[in-house]
């Protein structure tokens, strides 16, 4: 490997972020990046708990037919505050708000983020958004499902419809402050020498996720508007009762929400590139590739939402140019997808925990996005809909691929964000656990789907009952595999070994400063004189086999 | 029942092998590339695992001839996808010519249906096998979705429109009825099935629930006691307001120099909101029958005229849908 550069103070320092300043209140009024972070991070994981709670009752119910363990008004609250508080007090904020805002400035040689202040706003709206919802929930709960399909939310559910539906309407601004900054400090906060093509490929993933972020989630904001007016004014927009469009509200509710799967599943795909090219030791095969196909996926995104509506009676020449350009959206995942498999070719791979949920990704977002294929094509979708299918497909997207990449920048970044490694061994377990639990739970809904198991039931037909037994069970190993991680973590950050700066051996910007980082993250303003993932000279670049000729050099 | 667990659920209609052969294909190509990543990626997980702790592997440049092809075969591969699952979905979604009609109203949580030939049924439909069926469907209160399983399709029932879908049954049986949209509490209760029978079976059953009224002769009660024939003419020949009589499926003239085709929607709309879409030459003098005519009272009144011949003779409304059905014998409903 080449020599590595480090940006270290002259003298050994112990002072770093978190122990600058002690007190509730350097936390709680902290303008640094990283401490934000923190605050998201232990936010977030508080609400990935009450939803897995929520998970867990439903695979309880699940269990049998008959509908026993919960009454049906309970089991529509509990599926419907899963989903709202998974999507969006988790997934949504859970790569960008954490890894992202740990990392983005580390990563791009910056002191900060461009708005630091800004950033602490983010998290005290995300925070009273998350209050409000909270609120609403130990007030009643909500029955809507998470979609809040008119006109049963606007004039017929005896819920807290718009309590929570204001939770989530101000939790949107957090999510659009954060992509403002971050838009801003990748566009003017680069240090010198740290040009567009050398940006890892997290940050690429960030920026793309950041447009949708500020381009999408006004539109939910509107939508949740619209919905409360109709509630509390009887404005007739959705209701035909009182002369709106049912329909309508489809629309506008998955013009934001069908891109913010990508706003889930992006931050995931840049954490992959990082894990799969780090821990091979191997620069991303066709890095324009990948990075270019973050931003195809961020603009396809908006244009789709109509797959989600293909029995609603929409016109078939409109469901035929939705479903085409559905077909379209999966190219890019493809090419990210061979890109990762490539790099790995002739390289040097460790089997470290991240580098297992790496790979796991790739494995689970192939099967996520080719059951995609299945919905955006017509026929298979009319009977597909609103089945079990859907709810597999969407789970391999969001728990395969956003949560899997989530936990493996988690681990990956540990010794960077807590100073501390995890422990290694329970690491690998765990992630097999998570593997195998995850697979088990949701495999078995492919089939139940495709035999007709409609979604949102409480009580099934007895022939359904073998593939959620399954299911249940596979939850339970999920849910095991879950508190692994969250025990280690917490344990490690007293009694883990220490980490030196670089604990992984990488090139990577971030790795060249302390762990945890100083306040400031870099003692001297790093320039950079490397491309993204140089662990080799450039005038050693290999031109492999028989595709010899025709590869291009660098 | 099958000791084996199933992949597919009952086949019982005409579309039913269309939508499984894509579902079929659709697999293939998934377990293909699933398998393929995989095993490739644990090939180079083995292969090229680390073997000593400061090896450095040489970089590559990428590939475009690489790139070009992953993205071209990928896109031809969703481009069969899309072509073959648009075709069958406008057969799913085409509505047949002579089909048996059947009026459907959603509620919270149950389904109302009336045949053309006026028996009425709850979370159950009785439908003989080798004809078209066609539901016309609307909903009391929320969104509900009909939804078969074994026919392979299914379609939203939306308050404040008509939507159809049709299927034509192969196989004799009794299969799942659910509603697919989440529409409130009882969702998951709001099931029920589909009869098929042999066309013989199904005359019989026809014959045995005696109709109060067909949808038609239903609705022409409801013409003249909401005072609609004082205007449009006893049967329907026009007066102060447009002639009703034949006008169904043929465009008319608006007002604003538009045309509108007259269907179920156009004339449910047309009792609701007369002033939406006003026939040229007519005032606005329609009062709106809303809050007054229930849906399925309403899919009644759109029955008699559809079932209105040009020229408004009084001619006796249809009032079976089968070739030859017998007399009405026994007032028992089959309601449940």
């Amino acid at each position: 490997m080449r020599p590595i550069e480090y940006y270290e103070p002259p003298v050994p320092s112990k002072v770093n972020y978190i122990n600058a300043q002690y007190g509730l209140k350097s936390w709680l009024l902290t303008k640094d990046h990283k401490r934000i972070a923190l605050l998201y991070l232990g936010s977030i994981t508080f609400f990935f708990f009450i939803g897995g709670l929520y998970a867990l009752m439903i695979r309880l119910e699940l269990l049998t037919p008959q509908g026993d363990f919960l009454q049906s008004a309970t089991y529509n609250k509990v599926f419907t505050q899963h989903g709202i508080i998974m999507i969006f007090f988790f997934l949504i904020p859970s790569i960008p708000a954490t890894l992202g805002n740990f990392l983005v400035p580390m990563m791009i040689g910056a002191k900060d983020l461009a708005f630091p202040r800004i950033n602490l706003l983010s998290w005290y709206v995300y925070l009273l958004g998350g209050v409000i919802t909270i609120y609403a929930l130990l007030a009643g709960g909500v029955d809507t499902g998470w979609t809040f399909y008119t006109p049963f939310s606007t004039t017929f559910s005896n819920s807290y419809v718009v309590a929570t539906g204001l939770g989530i309407f101000i939790n949107g601004f957090s999510s659009i402050l954060t992509g403002l900054n971050f838009i801003v400090t990748i566009h003017t906060m680069r240090a010198p020498g740290m040009t567009w093509f050398r940006l890892p490929l997290f940050i690429w993933s960030h920026y793309a996720t950041s447009l949708i972020m500020i381009l999408g989630t006004p539109v939910i904001a509107i939508t949740v508007l619209l919905l409360a007016f109709e509630r509390v004014a009887r404005v007739g927009i959705f209701d035909p009762a009182l002369g709106g469009d049912p329909i309508l509200f489809q629309h506008l509710f998955w013009f934001y929400s069908h891109p913010a799967v990508y706003i889930m599943v992006l931050p995931s795909m840049g954490v992959v590139s990082e894990l799969i090219a780090n821990f091979s030791r191997k620069n991303i095969f066709g890095y324009s590739f990948v990075a270019f196909s973050s931003l195809a996926i961020a603009v396809f995104g908006f244009l789709v939402w109509g797959h989600h509506l293909f029995v609603t009676s929409q016109s078939v020449y409109a469901g035929m140019i939705f479903s085409f350009l559905s077909f379209a959206v999966a190219i890019p995942s493809a090419i990210k997808v061979f890109n990762w498999t490539a790099t790995l070719y002739k390289s040097s791979i460790s089997y470290d925990t991240p580098m297992l949920y790496g790979l796991g990704f790739i494995g689970l977002f192939t099967v996520g996005g080719m059951t995609g294929l299945f919905l955006a094509s017509l026929a298979v979708d009319v009977h597909l809909s609103d089945t079990y299918f859907v709810v597999a497909h969407f789970h391999y997207i969001m728990v395969g691929g956003a949560l899997m990449g989530y936990l493996g920048g988690l681990h990956y970044w540990w010794p960077k964000i807590s100073g501390r490694m995890y422990p290694e061994g329970w690491g690998r377990f765990s992630a097999l656990v998570i593997f195998v639990g995850f697979n088990l739970t949701f495999l078995p809904q492919f089939v139940a789907g495709y035999l007709g198991m409609p979604r949102r039931y409480h009580a099934y037909p007895p022939e359904f009952q073998v593939f959620n037994v399954l299911s249940t069970a596979g939850a339970s190993i999920l849910g095991f595999g879950m508190l692994i991680p969250a025990i280690y973590f917490v344990w490690s950050m007293r009694y883990g070994k220490r980490a030196e700066a670089n604990p992984w051996h990488l090139p990577g910007l971030e790795w060249r400063t302390p762990s945890p980082p100083p306040t400031e993250n870099f003692a001297v303003t790093p320039i950079v004189t490397w491309e993204a993932y140089e662990f080799a000279p450039p005038e050693e670049t290999q031109v492999v086999g028989k595709f010899g000729p025709e590869l291009e050099q660098i | 029942m099958q000791s084996w667990i199933p992949l597919v659920p009952d086949s019982a209609s005409t579309l039913s092998w269309k939508v499984d052969a894509l579902y079929f294909y659709l697999s293939g190509v998934t377990l293909f590339f699933s398998l393929l990543i995989s095993a490739v990626l644990i090939f180079f997980v083995i292969r090229y695992r680390r073997r000593t702790p400061y090896e450095i592997p040489r970089p590559i440049a990428g590939s475009h001839k690489l790139e070009t092809l992953w993205t071209i075969i990928p896109f031809v591969i969703a481009m069969t996808m899309f072509g073959w699952g648009a075709q069958v979905y406008f057969q799913q979604y085409k509505p047949p010519a002579n089909a048996i009609e059947v009026y459907v109203v959603g509620k919270q949580w149950m389904w109302k249906l009336q045949h053309a030939t006026g028996q009425r049924e709850i979370n159950q439909l009785h439908i003989p096998v080798g004809r078209k069926i066609k539901l016309i469907m609307t909903s009391e209160d929320v969104i509900h979705d009909f939804f078969v399983p074994a026919f392979r399709t299914k379609m939203d029932v939306v308050p404040g429109k008509y939507t159809t879908m049709w299927f034509e049954a192969t196989t004799p049986g009794t299969y799942h009825l659910f509603c697919a949209e989440y529409c409130g509490m009882n969702h998951s209760g709001m099931t029920g099935s589909i009869v098929v029978m042999e066309p013989r079976e199904f005359d019989n059953w026809l014959s045995g629930n005696a109709a109060s009224g067909t949808p038609a002769s239903q609705g022409q009660q409801l013409f003249q006691s909401l005072g609609c024939a004082s205007c449009h003419g006893q049967n329907g020949e026009g007066g102060r307001g447009p002639t009703l009589a034949g006008v169904f499926g043929k465009k008319t003239q608006l007002q604003t120099g538009e045309s509108v085709t007259v269907d179920e929607g156009y004339v449910r709309e047309s009792i609701l909101n007369p002033q939406a879409k006003l026939v040229a030459g007519f005032g606005a003098i329609m009062p709106t029958f809303q809050g007054q005519v229930r849906e399925d009272q309403l899919m009644q009144l759109v029955a008699f005229i559809k079932s209105l011949p040009a020229g408004g003779q009084t001619e006796a409304p249809p009032t079976t849908a089968t070739p030859a059905p017998r007399q009405a014998a026994s007032p028992t409903q089959n309601v449940k």
